[in-house]
């Protein structure tokens, strides 16, 4: 069994409604600039076309079980992006877990929050590297970790007031 | 030896260690609250480089960012050239030609020897040591000149294009380029080896200093050298193959001992490995076109593409959103020390200054890639 | 002895000179030496070979504001340079440079110079004190642990040179070991003494490297931890006389090796001595210091304060107990 397909099957419990698509190719992966089309499940994308093995797409409330069967499954958290989808008023959050060597599996975890209230939980207290990555986030569209042990900014001044990668940022 | 201790007492305080310090290689800051000269708490303070690389990349087309890579990585500026070209090539569907990918290997591995030749440097001034510098700044020089001829500039290279690269390459290149191999294959055992190595005092200064254990590795996201110093096999040109790498037959070195010294000797080891890709690359070296026919104005489909490259200090990802415009939606940069120091911290609990500074050396940071 | 004003005043200047010659151009070699071994040229531009490096050095380091920051002790901060240089040249005052070369014969003169290089560390401890500054403070404490703890082996390997000639005078030692190398205390055939006596000067060299804070010793100076010690804030002439001090304690310690070692200016074959025979030897000894320091890395401060405590005192020790024995049995 390849490993996204073991992934997969220990993600899946997640999410009980059956909306994971078994469809393995381009209509899944399209993405779109709606970004609320899919609902939450995990899908097989074609790694060669996009990069990432899985999609997951998930409520941020589900973020921590998600996040803690990819720590079981011995993935680490290779980074964070926000995305801001201003026209649908939604914050969007990439997380990207890779393996250090043996097989090959990239998952792409994504969630949505909405940009008035921006909260979504920490990943901290799983993976320590989350640390800089989210302070990062934070720094960059105000993202609020909830339970972050010290969201500070990072690499903008300490003083600054200001969230530069939102689309709606005038300097 | 050094001995972890608690502080006994109170009596500790803050040193700021840069921006401005000569070992941190560039405007990092960290916070250390001493107890005399052992580290009770260290923090690193990033930003003072920061700018915004990631907004200017949604402000201007695709190939209006290709200048902006170089000037993260300046060490090995054209594996983060190569990993903008491969996700953007990724996402727009483009087929690189064959002779172009050949460039592309034997430009950027002749980059990597050039960063892991003044990382080398580096650490040896971090650790007091000024000579050998100069011996790796000599044999770093011509990996410049050579790739100057090719690529037009010395350090921040605009290199690659999506679908191939700007310049073809010449005889004089190819001879030019061999014969560094072989110079440099001469010297390596007698200025590098030899003088630094085997010498008694380098090796009592990174032994068993800085252990990075491999689950701290999973932990903090650690990639590259370092991780490979930890006994963690993981290189990206091996296990996620991109561009013509499976072509080469090349070892990924790999150390368990999780200490400085099998951080260095990785890295020593990782030159040889470049040097056999150059020379496999050179002997296969196909004919043809350097670019592949590519429209003016990209305009990707819309969707999330992710593309990783290793570069001289870890993996270096780049996840790029697109909604079908002439710009990228959002691209951020996956920087492989930003990750790397992260856990400084952790890592220099009770440590004294002097092996803290000699194990930041060991991890090898370009600052302006941590802060972008 | 002789003396009369004019004796005074002649050696006055006479080591005044010697110092400030010795502090302006040993930096020269310094430089050029450094460049040979790095595969490069060093100065070249000003004078023939660059050897007028030192006069343009000197002009602009004078020329320079004498820099003294908000919150330092000023009286101690502008005295520590000064310090620096005093105990230096005092010491070259009972230096035998040949036998009739010697400004004072002092009867005690071994316990003079130990007793001056003691005050030379005081320089570097009020200047780092009174800097304020924390990578001063550190690189003060850094320079007093260490030179108190090379103190302790320095003297035993000394005090088996002074049994061997019975006399704390240097000019005594020098003339006990006249007559070619194999009466010099590092070679003594006599009584069997080269079986431990080279093992002193190793020690004993050894420690004069640190004593004097020079790579890979350099822990009060060490740039790339300190930035530059307990001369961070020093600029322009409070900086140039450190390093004119740090020089001239290094020929002071070439000195003193080559009087209690290496047979002061005696000749090796025992033919002419003379005072060429002193100054060859101490230049030899001055290159191996530039050699050592661009050759090899820095140690760390406990590991070089483990080398002392557990290897050189242990060793000294011993070595001054089977000398003495030699002594006795012979």
């Amino acid at each position: 069994m390849e490993r996204y397909e073991k992934t997969r099957s220990a993600l899946s419990p997640l999410f009980p409604s059956g909306h994971e698509s078994e469809a393995v190719g381009t209509e899944e992966s399209e993405a779109d600039s709606s970004p609320q089309q899919r609902l939450p499940g995990v899908v097989v994308t074609e790694y060669s076309r996009t990069g990432s093995h899985l999609d997951v797409v998930c409520l941020p409330d589900q973020l921590m079980a998600v996040a803690g069967v990819l720590e079981d499954e011995g993935f680490f958290l290779e980074s964070i992006a926000g995305v801001d989808w201003l026209e649908q008023g939604q914050l969007e959050i990439i997380y990207d877990f890779n393996l250090l060597g043996g097989d090959q599996c990239r998952v792409m975890v994504r969630t949505f929050v909405d940009r008035s209230e921006p909260v979504v939980p920490t990943l901290t207290g799983i993976f320590p590297a989350a640390d800089w990555h989210e302070r990062e986030t934070f720094d960059f569209y105000g993202l609020h970790f909830q339970g972050h042990p010290d969201l500070t900014r990072i690499l903008l001044p300490e003083d600054a007031d200001y969230h530069p990668l939102l689309k709606d940022f005038m300097p | 030896m050094t001995v972890p201790i608690s502080p006994r007492h109170d009596e500790t305080f803050v040193l700021n260690l840069g921006p401005q310090h000569p070992a941190t290689h560039g405007v990092l800051r960290v916070k250390l609250t001493m107890d005399g000269e052992y580290i009770v708490k260290a923090e690193p303070v990033l930003g003072y480089i920061h700018r915004m690389h990631e907004k200017m990349a949604e402000a201007g087309t695709f190939a209006q960012f290709m200048p902006n890579t170089a000037r993260m990585d300046y060490l090995h500026a054209l594996a983060f050239n190569h990993g903008w070209a491969l996700v953007v090539e990724k996402a727009a569907g483009i087929e690189v030609p064959p002779r172009a990918e050949y460039i592309r290997v034997i430009t950027v591995e002749l980059n990597r020897i050039h960063s892991h030749l003044l990382w080398w440097a580096a650490n040896l001034l971090d650790l007091g040591a000024f000579t050998p510098l100069l011996y790796a700044f000599d044999d770093r020089e011509q990996v410049i000149d050579l790739l100057e001829r090719v690529t037009g500039s010395r350090l921040t290279y605009s290199y690659m294009r999506f679908g191939g690269v700007l310049n073809d390459i010449d005889e004089d290149f190819i001879a030019g380029t061999r014969a560094f191999l072989v110079r440099l294959r001469e010297r390596m055992p007698v200025f590098y080896h030899d003088l630094v190595t085997s010498n008694i005092i380098f090796i009592k200064r990174v032994k068993d200093i800085g252990i990075i254990t491999p689950e701290m590795c999973r932990r903090y996201g650690v990639t590259g050298p370092v991780a490979r110093g930890s006994g963690i096999n993981y290189d990206v040109r091996k296990d996620e193959p991109y561009s013509v790498y499976p072509h080469f037959d090349f070892d990924v070195p790999v150390f368990h001992e999780c200490d400085s010294m099998a951080r260095y000797m990785v890295r020593v080891q990782e030159m040889e490995q470049s040097m056999r890709i150059i020379e496999q690359a050179l002997d296969a070296l196909p004919d043809g076109p350097i670019m592949a026919k590519v429209p003016k104005m990209l305009k990707p489909e819309a969707g999330y593409y992710y593309s990783a490259v290793e570069t001289a200090r870890g993996l270096l990802g780049h996840r790029l959103v697109c909604n079908g415009d002439k710009n990228p939606y959002k691209l951020k940069l996956r920087s492989p020390t930003f990750s790397n120091l992260s856990l400084f911290g952790e890592v220099t609990q009770g440590m004294l200054l002097a092996d803290a500074l000699a194990f930041l050396g060991s991890l090898d940071l370009v600052i302006p890639e941590i802060d972008r | 002895m002789e003396t009369s004003i004019w004796h005074a005043l002649l050696y006055l200047v006479g080591i005044l000179a010697f110092a400030g010659l010795n502090a302006a151009y040993l930096g020269y070699c310094e430089r050029k030496g450094a460049a040979r071994i790095q595969r490069r040229s060093g100065p070249t531009e000003v004078g023939y070979a660059g050897l007028l490096q030192p006069l343009a050095d000197g002009i602009k380091l004078m020329s320079k504001q004498l820099l003294v920051p908000k919150g330092v002790d000023g009286i101690i901060f502008r005295a520590a340079p000064i310090l620096a240089m005093v105990p230096a040249i005092t010491s070259m005052a009972v230096i035998p440079f040949s036998g009739n070369i010697q400004a004072r014969a002092m009867e005690l003169s071994v316990l003079l110079l130990f007793a001056l290089a003691a005050l030379a560390m005081f320089a570097i401890l009020l200047g780092g004190w009174a800097s304020g500054n924390k990578y001063a403070l550190i690189s003060s404490t850094r320079a007093v642990s260490q030179t108190l703890a090379y103190e302790i082996p320095m003297l035993f390997t000394v005090i088996t040179v002074v049994l061997i000639s019975g006399s704390l005078n240097l000019q005594d030692i020098a003339l006990d070991q006249q007559g070619g190398f194999w009466r010099w205390n590092i070679f003594r055939i006599e009584n069997g003494h080269f079986l431990t006596m080279w093992i002193s000067f190793l020690i004993f060299f050894i420690c004069t490297i640190a004593e004097t804070n020079r790579a890979p010793f350099d822990m009060a100076e060490a740039e790339s931890e300190l930035v530059a010690g307990f001369m961070t804030e020093y600029g322009s002439m409070g900086f140039g006389l450190f390093m004119m001090g740090e020089y001239l304690n290094i020929v002071v310690a070439a000195c003193l090796t080559t009087v209690l070692f290496l047979g002061g200016w005696d000749c090796p074959l025992g033919l002419i001595p003379g005072v060429w025979w002193f100054l060859i030897k101490i230049y030899i000894l001055i290159f191996t210091f530039i050699w050592i320091r661009w050759t090899f890395p820095r140690t760390q401060i406990y590991k070089l304060l483990n080398l002392n405590w557990k290897i050189l005192i242990p060793f000294s020790m011993v070595n001054l107990l089977i000398t003495a024995v030699l002594i006795k049995v012979f």
